[in-house]
């Protein structure tokens, strides 16, 4: 376990692993509180009872992060987990077989072998606790590039595959033995708006902006009729999503009119920053975004100074420190089905990118966090579907609550890291798309 | 003719440390080191120095570099930053995957671009060496991803020949003790496993050769023509000799100098790993591997993975010089 604590080693892991749980005895980063942790027992052989300290909303959805699931510990104890050799030039370097060739958990497969860069083969665990497995046999292959997935399903080498290229749809569907499996998104693409540049402190500035952009016409042309117009940060699986919130639509005359409340004369003049050579889950196309946002705000009675910068580190440094104009294009990959990871983790505290203080929200997510809602029996769930199969991993919870100031200090720089982890600089945009994509589904794992 | 070969060895000592300065500078140049790639570029300086640390990244590069040196010299190449193995056991891994499909690779450029160029030098002029001219300049310019996916689609897709990804069939169980599968599969004495790892082989070889097909077929051509012109050919023809008897010994043994220079300038390239053909094929070799080291700023990988790669090339050279003092006798006294 000692890499994971180890600083960059598995950033999401390590992270949540410390902000939601905080270690066993004590927690392992001095920024943040105390250990979640109080004791644990088994009821019986498929039932743990873990007791918390205090009340947590926010553990329950980052249970399904790799850093929670549950081994058994006589594998991780024969197997020499914790084992390895620390060289003081090269780090630390693993000698246990748990992770490698034993790992031994709850899941509905049992690992058989893994190959590196070849397969891992999984057969179905027939003392599994819950739904058993409908396959026999389950193998993973890695194939990182788009097309050779394509052709390898087509050639019937491969039986199913994640992340299908948009483009690709249709020739699947148009297959007759091939279909698509469609999951819910579990992302969001965004128009950030720093309230630290003047005027966008001012309220009905940022109505403006938000009536100004055509953002319909934007998910209807650009995202492969894949896309719904988000009207919250959060996409309607998660728990916690509004079903009714204002809702700003393109309408420009309206723009003009708050704008001219606002005693600003008309056109406005605002930077408007998108990133190049990039594609996201959330945004294949930045560019294409951009020109469209760019030209229904000048439409309503702003002027867009456009600016750019390569993804990372340029753009991402700059949209972290607050240095990307008075708006920006930018989105966010959730890596567990709660509130708080969307939520959360943007405006908890004060965040430079969006530069506003507001105590008062702070605390009510602090709040919406630490305190317990009383809402028992409620069911989160976190899904994953893919091409070719279907994962539902659900989780009960008996209470909602809680969390404790003192992780804010790293969620900056954790997004920063998270962003920029899942995201290489200079690479096709299927490959991004697909890495990111990789990189969530490890999250989930 | 050991003479000629030790002192070539010897000169391998000053151009693989020239190598590793070079190597370890150039990495160094990369904007952004291991620390801040790993922990993103908002990571707290505390973190970055903790890593730089555990590392030696602190430390003055010269430092850094007779560490270094030392490590290399002890056969270590460090651990992988990323997977946190060991550099060697990943090569171990990766490079017989290369190597077979270089050799593949070689086996299907030389068996029909030598053919191609002799026929074609033979016939100049003709609608024979227009064709051959032709095709090898197909064969230079077409992209490599794009015939691989060309191939992939007729012969697998279509017609169902052959497969499209990997080394072998993942129903297939089979032992690698050596990591070459053609091999492995014969040591098992498994035909069927080796029947289909051949028909794994088969598009790889064909993508990843078709450049030096290509351009082993033009040498081959201008070498011919050249030597088919000098008067020691005509002498023998003179003589009365047959003319099968020319060609194969006074025209294709003088041709092949030229012939085996850039067969083995292209053995050293394909060596290095061909990360278009390894990635459309989902072939775990150098290539790839390398190229994601050089995105992630894993410095162990990159060091290691080149300085590897470079001794490679080197030796493949080595081995080239060895054989022209084989084909050309004049090459030994000099």
């Amino acid at each position: 376990m000692v890499q994971l604590q180890r600083p960059g080693a598995e950033p999401s892991a390590s992270y949540y692993y410390s902000a939601f749980f905080g270690g066993f005895a004590n927690n392992e980063s001095e920024d943040l509180s105390d250990p979640l942790y109080e004791s644990c027992t088994a009821e019986n052989p498929t039932t743990a009872v873990i007791k918390l300290t205090r009340p947590s909303a926010s553990l329950l959805g980052a249970l399904v992060q790799q850093a929670f699931s549950i081994a058994s510990p006589k594998a991780l104890e024969e197997f020499n987990a914790d084992a390895g050799t620390l060289d003081e030039e090269t780090g630390f370097r693993p000698t246990g077989t748990f992770g490698t060739e034993h790992p031994i958990g709850t899941g509905p497969f049992e690992f058989v072998s893994w190959t590196r860069e070849d397969r891992i083969v999984l057969k179905r665990f027939e003392d599994y606790w819950g739904e058993k497995a409908k396959l026999d046999e389950l193998i993973i292959r890695p194939i990182a590039d788009n097309a050779a997935r394509l052709q390898a399903l087509q050639n019937d080498e491969i039986q199913g595959y994640d992340l299908v290229e948009p483009q690709d749809i249709g020739t699947i569907e148009g297959s007759d033995n091939l279909k698509i499996l469609d999951r819910p998104a579990f992302n969001v693409a965004y128009v950030g708006i720093n309230q630290a540049k003047k005027p966008m402190d001012n309220l009905k500035v940022r109505q403006a902006i938000a009536h100004g952009l055509d953002r319909e016409a934007v998910v209807n042309n650009f995202y492969g009729g894949r896309g719904v117009v988000a009207q919250q940060m959060m996409p309607p699986e998660v728990e916690g999503y509004a079903d009714s919130v204002t809702e700003y639509d393109y309408n420009p005359e309206r723009a003009k009119q708050l704008l001219q409340e606002a005693g600003l004369t008309m056109p406005v003049e605002i930077e408007f920053w998108y990133p190049s050579d990039v594609s996201r889950p959330y945004m294949p196309n930045p560019k294409n975004n951009f020109e469209a946002f760019a030209a229904s705000l000048n439409k309503s009675g702003f002027k867009v100074v456009p600016k750019t910068a390569p993804w990372d580190p340029d753009y991402l440094g700059r949209v972290d420190e607050g240095n990307a104009g008075h708006l920006h294009l930018i989105g966010w990959t959730g890596d567990f089905a709660d509130a708080d990871n969307f939520i959360g983790t943007f405006f908890q505290d004060f965040n430079p990118q969006f530069g506003f203080r507001d105590p008062e929200l702070f605390k009510m997510l602090d709040d919406a966090e630490s305190s317990p809602t009383g809402r028992p029996g409620s069911t989160c769930t976190s899904r994953r579907t893919s091409t070719s199969w279907t994962r539902f991993r659900r989780c009960r919870t008996r209470t909602r609550s809680r969390r404790w100031p003192s992780a804010r200090t790293s969620r900056a720089s954790f997004r920063a890291r998270r962003r920029t982890r899942c995201s290489p600089p200079s690479r096709s945009a299927g490959e991004a798309n697909k890495e990111n994509h990789l990189a969530d589904s490890r999250r989930g794992e | 003719m050991l003479r000629f070969i030790a002192r070539r060895l010897l000169l391998l000592v000053p151009i693989m440390v020239g190598l590793s300065i070079l190597v370890f500078l150039w990495i160094r140049a990369l904007p952004a080191g291991p620390a801040e790639s790993l922990l993103g570029e908002r990571a707290t300086p505390e973190t970055i120095q903790q890593i730089e640390e555990q590392y030696g990244l602190d430390e003055p590069i010269h430092i850094q570099y007779w560490e270094y040196l030392k490590t290399v010299a002890s056969g270590d190449l460090g651990t992988t930053i990323r997977s946190r193995r060991a550099v060697t056991s990943e090569i171990r891994e990766r490079f017989p995957a290369t190597i077979e499909l270089t050799i593949a690779a070689l086996l299907f450029a030389v068996s029909v671009g030598i053919p191609l160029g002799f026929v074609a030098a033979k016939r100049y002029g003709t609608w024979v060496d227009h064709s051959s001219l032709v095709l090898s300049l197909i064969g230079i310019s077409i992209p490599v991803f794009f015939l691989a996916i060309l191939l992939k689609y007729v012969f697998a897709v279509e017609l169902g020949w052959l497969p499209t990804v990997g080394r072998i069939d993942v129903t297939i169980d089979l032992e690698h003790p050596t990591g070459f599968y053609t091999l492995d599969a014969l040591l098992a004495g498994d035909l069927a496993a080796f029947w289909d790892v051949i028909k794994h082989l088969i598009l790889p070889a064909i993508a990843l050769g078709s450049i030096p097909l290509a351009i082993i077929a033009r040498i081959t051509r201008a070498s011919v023509l050249d030597v088919q012109n000098e008067d020691y050919v005509r002498t023998a023809r003179a003589k009365g000799l047959p003319p099968r008897v020319v060609d194969r010994r006074h025209i294709f043994r003088n041709a092949l100098l030229p012939i085996t220079t850039i067969i083995g300038l292209q053995a050293g390239l394909l060596l290095s790993g061909a990360v278009l053909t390894e990635t459309v094929f989902a072939w775990p070799g150098m290539g790839s591997w390398l190229v994601e080291a050089i995105r992630q700023r894993d410095y162990p990988v990159l060091q290691g993975g080149i300085l590897f790669v470079s001794l490679v090339f080197v030796l493949v050279n080595l081995a080239v010089d060895v054989s022209y003092a084989l084909i050309n006798p004049r090459i030994r006294v000099s």
